[in-house]
């Protein structure tokens, strides 16, 4: 009789791992960066290209690093939370305009505010491959050493901000 | 007649043309073939259902170039799928690494075998234990073979 | 009016299931022939009911009722009749009908095709096959309703994925469904044996056309899906192991190891908790399929539309259904006798070998399908398992599943003799090895995993053609026994082409201006130019190729470059000459300066022998179903029984 209760067995665990990856997101890629030092880089300002933004700018301070193009339709989505998040002062945003227009990435910003207190230009993504974006908008919070802490992927929600970026920030703020 | 004399070298030479051989798209042949051996081990990140060699969405147009970057500054295999996996995961890879993570993966199979076939012989000694053997009385041979004499 | 008559057809039809369902099963288990006889009639009106519903939706799309959130949502008015009808299966709830339309069908064909066999048997089996079908219809009607309106109706449909618009979509999925849902025949006799307790040779002789139908709409319905991906995707590839369709083929493996057992299990009465324990695997491994597909639990280019819902349904179907059946089996095997004896070295012995091999190997491809699933799951990150994973996983598996296919067939049942099969194969191994060493090197290099796959495939060519020169000495083997030796040259000729495009295939990204030429494989493609042109509800970019060999002008090649009217995605048609030896291949990439083009070639040796060998298989698989032997009539069959009981 055990023996041929086997199958079953086999079965059971089956379902029971199928009913958690119900629960998963098997499109979702993590980023690795999580917990290591921000990669470095040095790029031309949006709106002053003369001027050049690199990550070690903001050591010393908590920041949000957020990656967005005028092209991308969900950036639209989670940009008015932004702006109103840049209202509070709580932590200054860093805007990357990822594989964009200059023009297209000004008037954007013109059109739908600006909540980045410097918005650097990576024309040929080279930044974004190094930060691992795969799809916009992503954002990373990087905390006073240059650590990345933490990355959404996609847009940021309100829930999002409420329950995982605001508690972090005050944390790493302490 | 000077300028139709003049002409006749260019004919000779088009004639010694056998026929316009088109170049390959790629700068560097040599460097191509590296790059599309190694994105075929590799997973496109926004498709997420194609290799980074055959996918024509735009992050793996600029992976594709980084990577070609790399090859050419003479970086190894290992190295070129190092600088990826830094960046993106794991889920970069088709082949999974070997790592405590994924030694029942790679040795799932290998296991499933071993296990298969030993199954297979203890299951087979045992039967020939269990089952009796039922050599034909003389009677039911005979029955046998007035049946196959009829039927033929 | 006609949607609705189909969703009133499809809530009649849950009922009826239903009925079918519960009532023959009560009246074989208390043998009350009013319930019995309840199982034919009841399977008429579900499978009427459920033909009726499909034909209302079909009719639907055919007019363009864009009122029907499911036609809005897959078809338009521009697209070419063909596809407005094929568009019925080309997303979740038709194709999810057609899955059901396929169940009624098969159960509708049990019921037509078994007067020889007992009314009891056969009440169980329609019952079974009811309860199946109850569960899909309720899934249907509470999640993935065909018929649930869009108000107010659109004025155009969103139109079908320009990459299911191709005589593909017309035949694939029909064909994959008919094996898919074909495997639950099978599963109903073998629940249908265990709930009467009665598992015996007969049982796998009613069962065996069954399966080997089912099994041959499988194998072409898997084929058609590889050649239709090699022409359509543009790069030449056959087979991805992406997880849709390992979905498709782990079932196959299954029911390749099922017909085998199922053979063992009717001439010599053996193997029966094996056979069905196989049969249960087999339709379940096609319900998880079904899971998979339709859940969002994995990333698949085949993955359609995902809702948290439906995936929680499809699980509990799947618990419900495998989980009761094998429960079945934990207690009805123990009482199942055993069979004959056999020795070490037998048929039986190398039957059962080969299906622990296919087991392993469909084993191998379930654990490398889930596991990103079991490692997410246990939180240990990301990772995928790719072709690389799977090739080197599975071809070991298989090789020695090559030797034995030429091994098999000429042991002797209950015991064979080593010297016997030696002495009998010893040419063939000849013939192989000269193959192994030889043919790669006419081919090219000579390459190591070229030359085994061809010793291989030489080794069982050579073993078939020694066992036709036998066996034809002492007359005319019946259909079962050429089927199998054409199943099994299907084989080896899959297994040529597949190593023969592996290792000499040739592929040439080039720029070409017209008359610029480029030579790949001995054949030279000469750019001739690009015209534009209009189709039915696409523009495209029309490129000429004139191919030649040898100096000779074969053909004139038309790749196209399509923008689709409802699509901003461009799509690329290959051009492509196909032979018997190879396939030649041209593709159009992006335009680039003046009149030049990217394009891409590939030589393709033997390719077509994947799809050949896969059409030889089951090619064996009718003649070998077509055997007169298992549609012996009632009376026959009795005194059939009657002599094998003396026999045994």
């Amino acid at each position: 009789m055990n023996k041929f209760l086997l199958p079953l067995g086999i079965f059971i665990v089956l379902v029971a791992l199928l009913a958690v990856g119900l629960n998963l997101n098997p499109r979702e890629v993590p980023s690795p960066l999580v917990g290591k030092p921000a990669p470095a880089f040095t790029v031309p300002q949006l709106h002053e290209p003369e001027k050049t933004f690199s990550p070690k700018d903001m050591l010393g301070k908590v920041w949000l690093f957020n990656v967005w193009a005028s092209w991308c339709v969900s950036c639209r989505e989670e940009h008015p939370i932004l702006v109103e998040f840049a209202r509070t002062g709580m932590v200054p945003i860093v805007g990357l305009d990822y594989k964009d227009k200059r023009a297209d990435g000004q008037r954007w910003l013109a059109r739908f505010g600006n909540p980045y207190q410097i918005v650097p230009f990576d024309a040929d993504g080279r930044v974004g491959i190094d930060y691992g974006v795969y799809g916009v908008p992503e954002t990373y919070l990087i905390d006073k050493a240059g650590v990345i802490r933490f990355k959404q992927i996609g847009p940021v929600t309100p829930e999002v901000l409420e329950k995982k970026i605001i508690p972090l920030v005050q944390e790493l703020n302490k | 007649m000077k300028r139709l004399l003049a002409l006749v070298p260019a004919a000779l030479l088009s004639f010694s043309l056998l026929a316009n051989e088109a170049a390959p798209l790629a700068e560097d042949p040599v460097v191509e073939q590296r790059l599309v051996h190694i994105a075929g081990e590799l997973r496109c990140l926004v498709c997420q259902n194609e290799s980074l060699a055959g996918s024509q969405a735009d992050l793996a147009k600029d992976l594709r170039r980084e990577v070609r970057g790399l090859i050419k500054e003479g970086k190894s295999d290992e190295e070129v799928k190092d600088f990826l996996v830094s960046r993106y995961g794991d889920f970069v890879l088709y082949r999974p690494q070997v790592k405590p993570e994924t030694y029942l993966l790679w040795g799932g199979p290998f296991i499933l075998l071993v296990a298969g076939i030993i199954a297979l012989v203890s299951y087979l000694r045992r039967r020939n234990r269990l089952v009796p053997d039922t050599p034909l009385t003389e009677e039911e041979k005979k029955r046998a073979a007035d049946l196959l004499k009829a039927d033929s | 009016m006609t949607p609705e008559l189909g969703h009133f057809a499809l809530i009649l039809s849950l009922w009826v299931a239903l009925a079918q369902g519960v009532l023959p099963l009560v009246g074989a288990q208390r043998s009350q022939p009013q319930w019995i006889a309840i199982a034919r009639p009841a399977t008429t009106a579900s499978f009427l009911l459920v033909a009726i519903a499909f034909a209302c939706l079909t009719w639907s799309f055919y007019i363009n009722d864009f009122s029907i959130a499911y036609v809005a949502a897959h078809s338009n008015t521009q697209l070419p009749t063909m596809y407005r009808i094929s568009a019925v299966w080309g997303g979740h709830e038709g194709s999810l009908l057609l899955w059901v339309l396929m169940l009624a069908g098969w159960a509708q064909a049990v019921a037509l095709f078994s007067r020889q066999l007992p009314d009891a048997m056969v009440a169980r089996v329609l019952g079974v096959l009811g309860l199946v079908m109850f569960g899909l219809l309720a899934f249907v009607l509470l999640t993935s309703n065909p018929f649930e309106r869009l108000l107010p109706a659109a004025e155009e449909g969103r139109s079908l994925n320009p990459l299911l618009q191709d005589p593909g979509l017309v035949y694939h999925p029909p064909m994959l469904y008919m094996g898919y849902v074909g495997m639950s025949v099978a599963f109903a006799f073998a629940i249908a044996a265990l709930l009467a307790g009665q598992l015996d040779a007969a049982w796998a002789r009613w069962s065996r056309p069954w399966t080997t139908v089912a099994w041959i709409f499988l194998t072409l319905g898997i084929a058609l899906g590889s050649w239709w991906a090699y022409y359509e995707l543009g790069w030449g590839g056959w087979w991805f192991w992406d997880p849709v369709e390992n979905a498709s083929f782990m079932p196959w493996l299954v029911a390749t190891a099922l017909i085998h057992s199922l053979a063992v299990t009717e001439k010599r009465g053996s193997f029966k908790n094996w056979t069905v324990l196989l049969a249960i695997a087999a339709f379940s491994l096609s319900l998880l399929g079904t899971f998979l597909v339709r859940s969002g639990v994995l990333t698949s280019v085949h993955a359609f539309a995902t809702d948290p819902r439906r995936g929680i349904f499809i699980l509990i179907l799947l618990a419900i259904v495998v989980g009761s059946s094998l429960l079945l089996f934990a207690l009805r095997a123990p009482k199942v006798s055993l069979g004959g004896r056999f020795s070490l070295l037998s048929r039986e012995t190398l039957l059962l070998v080969n299906n622990v091999l296919l087991v392993v190997a469909c084993g191998a491809v379930l654990l490398g399908t889930l596991y990103p699933l079991i490692i997410d799951a246990l939180g240990l990150g990301k990772l995928s398992v790719g072709p690389p994973y799977f090739n080197a996983v599975f071809v070991p598996i298989m090789l020695p599943l090559l030797v034995l296919v030429a091994a098999g067939p000429i042991a002797r049942w209950k015991q064979a003799e080593l010297g016997d099969i030696v002495r009998r194969l010893w040419p063939a191994a000849v013939v192989a090895l000269l193959a192994g060493i030889a043919l790669p090197m006419l081919a090219g290099e000579w390459h190591g995993y070229v030359a085994l796959a061809l010793a291989l495939a030489a080794w069982i060519i050579a073993a078939i053609v020694l066992q036709a020169i036998q066996r034809l000495k002492t007359g005319n083997p019946p259909p079962s026994w050429w089927g199998m030796q054409i199943a099994h040259f299907g084989l080896a000729a899959f297994v040529i082409g597949v190593a023969m495009v592996g290792s000499y295939e040739e592929e040439r990204d080039v720029r070409m201006s017209p008359g610029e030429t480029v030579t790949v494989g001995g054949h030279t493609f000469k750019f001739l130019g690009v015209e534009d042109v209009r189709g039915p509800n696409y523009t495209a970019a029309r490129g000429s190729f004139e191919l030649s060999k040898d100096g000779k002008m074969l053909r004139i090649l038309h790749p196209e470059k399509r923008n689709y009217d409802s699509s901003a995605m461009p799509m690329t048609e290959a051009a492509i000459d196909a032979g018997l030896t190879r396939d030649v291949y041209v593709s159009l990439g992006e335009p680039l300066e003046g009149a030049a083009w990217a394009v891409r070639v590939y030589f393709k040796p033997f390719v077509d022998w994947i799809w050949g060998g896969c059409l030889l298989m089951s090619l064996g698989g009718l003649v070998a179903a077509a055997d007169r032997r298992y549609r012996l009539k009632a009376r026959t069959a009795t005194k059939t029984v009657a002599t094998g009981a003396m026999a045994a």
